[in-house]
């Protein structure tokens, strides 16, 4: 007898739609805002106070006065509001310090090929463009500083001279590098001791291109702070590199001075060797040298965070598996052709990171040579609350200054971020 | 069977010294060194020459002598009689009262701002990433002008307190007042027999650590629990509490009271030291909550998984599992933080707070021309505690590392 089956369901049955509260808008803000008791009062106190903030800060910035001669004149009109005039009246100076106001054109220029030179750096599909971020320092400093331009290219020169040398040298007559490499560094010195001055002078005759020279005291504002950093950067990034070699070097003499170094330079603050710089260089050198300000700056301010990025770049290297040394080694790579091609492109991606913080660090420690006196955002930033129309300011200019600082330091962490994320090859 | 054939004997080339990878590292090295020595003792040599030019000679004498000048701020007797040394300590000490009061705060600050990045609660993680971007992409220097700012120029002037109905009121209970000039806080008076009071809160507290200790043991043995914690807070709190009612209370607290146009009596923290350590605490708290956050994070997703396998309640897998491992991350760089937080503390001078570096590389630098010696203490100062500090990392490193076979 064959049971008799009154219904089978032929379709099956759609899917029901998820409840509200668990999807879309709600289901989202019960997930991620009011999951628990905890939560909810969390996410009450947190929206309550971007409210307060808010509430106070729209407005003052909102209506803030752009316009007026004095904080006296905004206090007349509206004391609730902010008085931005104070940077309309005294923007250029936060920018360019005291540089003489008709030459504002060549900081600006100067900025305006930074950001050319670092493209090719930062983004490996202009790398062809590399020439430019070579001749981009020599470039800078004329444009800054002014004076003639041969005596900015004539270093170019010697040095383009010296590699050709050497390049010649180890293509035709000799095999050792070592060698080779004193005999082209003799060959530069001679050029630089003898032959550079009076090429200058002749260059000069024949062909006078140059600039009025601005003095350093004269930098200041964000160009100061700009200069500085960016010198730090640049130069302290290669030197890094050697301390942390010269670190885990197996050569005795070489590595106590390098750890001699390092400690020494990480264990005091930056301000100390400021002072240094400013008061205490002049006993170190010659009687009679005083060399350039700006100069001693960063050079103490390079130093300063090549040691800093020596101990990045050493954890980046202790990082890396020690079958990296011994495979590189057993074929037959010198140790220079190992660092260069398996162990640093390896350790330097560990130490991305690591590498950027210190450079945001050197950027916002640039500030600090305004305890030195020299005229930098923060230093400006008194100078312009001593005058007597702008007694009394603070928000405004202190929201500026910092604004400016994150931008370049939170542009920098997010670069940081995205090579992380390009170099990554394990996924 | 052939014997092994000896490499053909070379005579010694002078080339060798370069090219032979033999030598190469040993001359590379005497070459260094020479420089090294060179360079080291022309720098001597022009400092010995510049010296002799100015007429000074190198003494540390003047820490011997009368320094002059009044520091506002002082954990020790001090008086303009004193000596430079004198107030070279006094620059010490407050420097480390900042370090030490601005660590606090920054680690308590960090934890919370740290532990609430990881939250899932979209708007408390993305605020508190924003507090930690702010606080880390602008400059120090700008925060401690800023809070010293705020401070300044956004309390009260004593004189706000005054009159039947004051603009400015005390806060809790008539106890804390906030003013321009600094901030007021009740001081504890001890009269006789507090110092029994301490002892004893000494001795509770020493009686709690034996007891955890104790606890410990016993859970090893018989694999229970005891809520130590709830015992411990017991025995520091109570025993301490009944001899302060039984002796008459002998501690009492001396409230802030305005006279005149100022306060009087309390504590007065001033406006310098609170923005110089708030800002440093602000800042470094930042820096502190990435890496507790980075330091949660490096413990894998399975430690936590196989602790709640065995059983484990959250509470517990966090005290027991997640924290230990995570603190092995998160130790090193924090005290390395704590270093900078001192080293920043430098920067004291910004708001006028006098640290060693305002007091022995400041006035006393000034006053007696002498450059060489002062800046020699001073970063013999700081390369004293940072070497410490940083032995201190290896310590630990060397005690707490996971040991590989």
């Amino acid at each position: 007898m064959m049971t008799k089956i009154a219904f089978v369901r032929k379709k099956e049955i759609p899917p029901s739609a998820p409840p509200i509260t668990e999807v879309g808008l709600i289901g989202w803000l019960r997930q991620n805002l009011f999951s628990s008791w905890l939560n909810s009062i969390l996410t009450v106190l947190s929206v309550y106070f971007i409210v307060i903030i808010l509430w106070d800060f729209i407005p003052w910035a909102y209506g803030g006065h752009w316009n007026t001669k004095s904080l006296r004149e905004c206090l007349d009109l509206d004391p609730d509001v902010a008085c931005f005039s104070v940077l309309t009246a005294r923007w250029k100076q936060l920018l360019f310090g005291l540089y003489p106001a008709e030459e504002y054109w060549r900081p600006t220029l100067t900025f305006i090929f930074l950001l050319l030179a670092i493209v090719p750096i930062l983004f490996p599909k202009f790398f062809r463009f590399f020439w430019f971020s070579i001749i981009y320092p020599g470039l800078a400093v004329w444009l800054l500083w002014g004076g003639s331009f041969w005596s900015i290219s004539i270093v170019y020169i010697g040095l383009t001279l010296g590699a050709l040398f050497f390049l010649t040298l180890i293509r035709r007559y000799l095999k050792n590098y070592m060698i080779a490499a004193i005999f082209a560094f003799l060959f530069t010195a001679v050029f630089f001791l003898f032959i550079s001055n009076p090429l200058v002078g002749l260059l000069n005759v024949i062909l006078p291109i140059s600039l009025p020279f601005v003095e350093s005291l004269k930098m200041g504002g964000f160009t100061l702070s700009l200069i500085v950093g960016v010198t730090g950067i640049v130069a302290s990034f290669p030197i890094g590199i050697l301390l942390a070699l010269g670190r885990q070097s197996n050569l005795p003499v070489i590595k106590m001075i390098c750890v001699g170094f390092i400690e020494f330079i990480r264990g005091v603050p930056l301000i100390t060797l400021l002072f240094v710089a400013s008061v205490l260089l002049n006993y170190f050198l010659p009687p009679g040298t005083n060399f350039d300000i700006v100069l001693r700056v960063v050079i103490m301010v390079t130093l300063f965070s090549a040691a800093y990025m020596a101990e990045v770049i050493r954890g980046g290297l202790a990082g890396l598996p020690l079958g990296q040394h011994e495979a590189s080694a057993s074929l037959g790579l010198t140790y220079w052709q190992s660092q260069r091609l398996i162990i640093m492109p390896q350790a330097l991606k560990i130490s991305i990171p690591g590498i950027v913080n210190t450079f945001i660090g050197l950027f916002k420690d640039t500030t600090l040579v305004s305890i030195i006196s020299l005229r930098d955002p923060v230093g400006l930033a008194s100078t312009i609350r001593a005058d007597q129309k702008w007694n009394g300011i603070y928000w405004e200019l202190y929201v500026a200054i910092g604004l400016m600082f994150f931008i370049f330091c939170w542009g920098m962490s997010q670069y940081s971020q995205y090579l992380e994320r390009k170099l990554k090859t394990d996924k | 069977m052939s014997s092994p054939t000896l490499p053909p004997s070379e005579s010694f080339k002078f080339s060798m010294l370069l090219s032979d990878t033999r030598y190469r590292g040993m001359s590379l090295q005497v070459i260094t060194f020479i420089i090294f020595m060179a360079v080291f003792f022309w720098l001597v040599d022009n400092t010995i020459k510049n010296l002799a030019l100015l007429d000074k000679d190198v003494s540390f004498n003047f820490l011997w002598l009368r320094a002059g000048y009044d520091i506002n701020q002082r954990l020790i007797p001090y008086t303009s009689d004193s000596t430079h040394g004198m107030a070279a300590l006094v620059g010490i000490l407050n420097t480390l009262l900042v370090a030490f009061v601005g660590c606090i705060i920054a680690t308590v600050l960090g934890l919370f701002v740290g532990i609430l990045r990881l939250s899932k609660n979209w708007i408390v993680a993305k605020l508190m990433s924003a507090y930690i971007e702010g606080f880390r992409n602008v400059p120090i220097l700008l925060w401690i002008v800023m809070v010293f700012a705020l401070l300044t120029e956004f309390t009260p002037a004593p004189r706000a307190f005054k009159g039947a109905e004051p603009e400015a009121t005390m806060l809790f209970f008539e106890s804390i007042a906030i003013t321009n000039r600094g901030t007021y806080f009740p001081a504890p008076v001890l009269a006789e027999g507090a110092y029994w009071l301490l002892l004893c809160f000494g001795l509770s507290i020493v009686a709690s650590i034996y007891i955890i200790r104790y606890a410990n043991k016993q859970k090893k043995v018989t694999g229970k629990s005891l809520p130590t914690f709830w015992i411990s807070v017991a025995v520091i709190i109570f025993p301490t509490l009944i001899l302060f009612f039984a002796m008459g209370q002998p501690v009492s607290l001396e409230y802030p009271y305005l006279k005149g146009f100022n306060f009087k009596d309390g504590i007065h923290l001033r406006n310098s030291f609170l923005a110089l350590t708030l800002a440093l605490a602000f800042y470094t708290s930042a820096f502190i909550a990435e890496i507790v956050r980075a330091g949660i994070m490096a413990v894998s997703k399975g430690q936590s998984e196989a602790a709640a396998s065995l059983g484990l309640r959250p509470n517990k897998i966090m005290s027991l599992i997640i924290l230990p491992q995570a603190l092995r991350v998160i130790v090193p760089p924090l005290i390395s933080n704590y270093l900078n937080l001192t080293k920043n503390s430098s920067l004291a001078i910004a708001v006028g707070y006098m640290d060693v570096r305002g007091t022995l590389g400041g006035i006393t630098l000034n006053q007696t021309g002498r450059e060489l010696e002062s800046m020699l203490l001073l970063m013999g100062f700081y390369l004293a505690v940072s070497l410490l500090i940083s032995s201190f990392i290896n310590y630990f490193n060397r005690s707490f590392q996971i040991v590989v076979r």
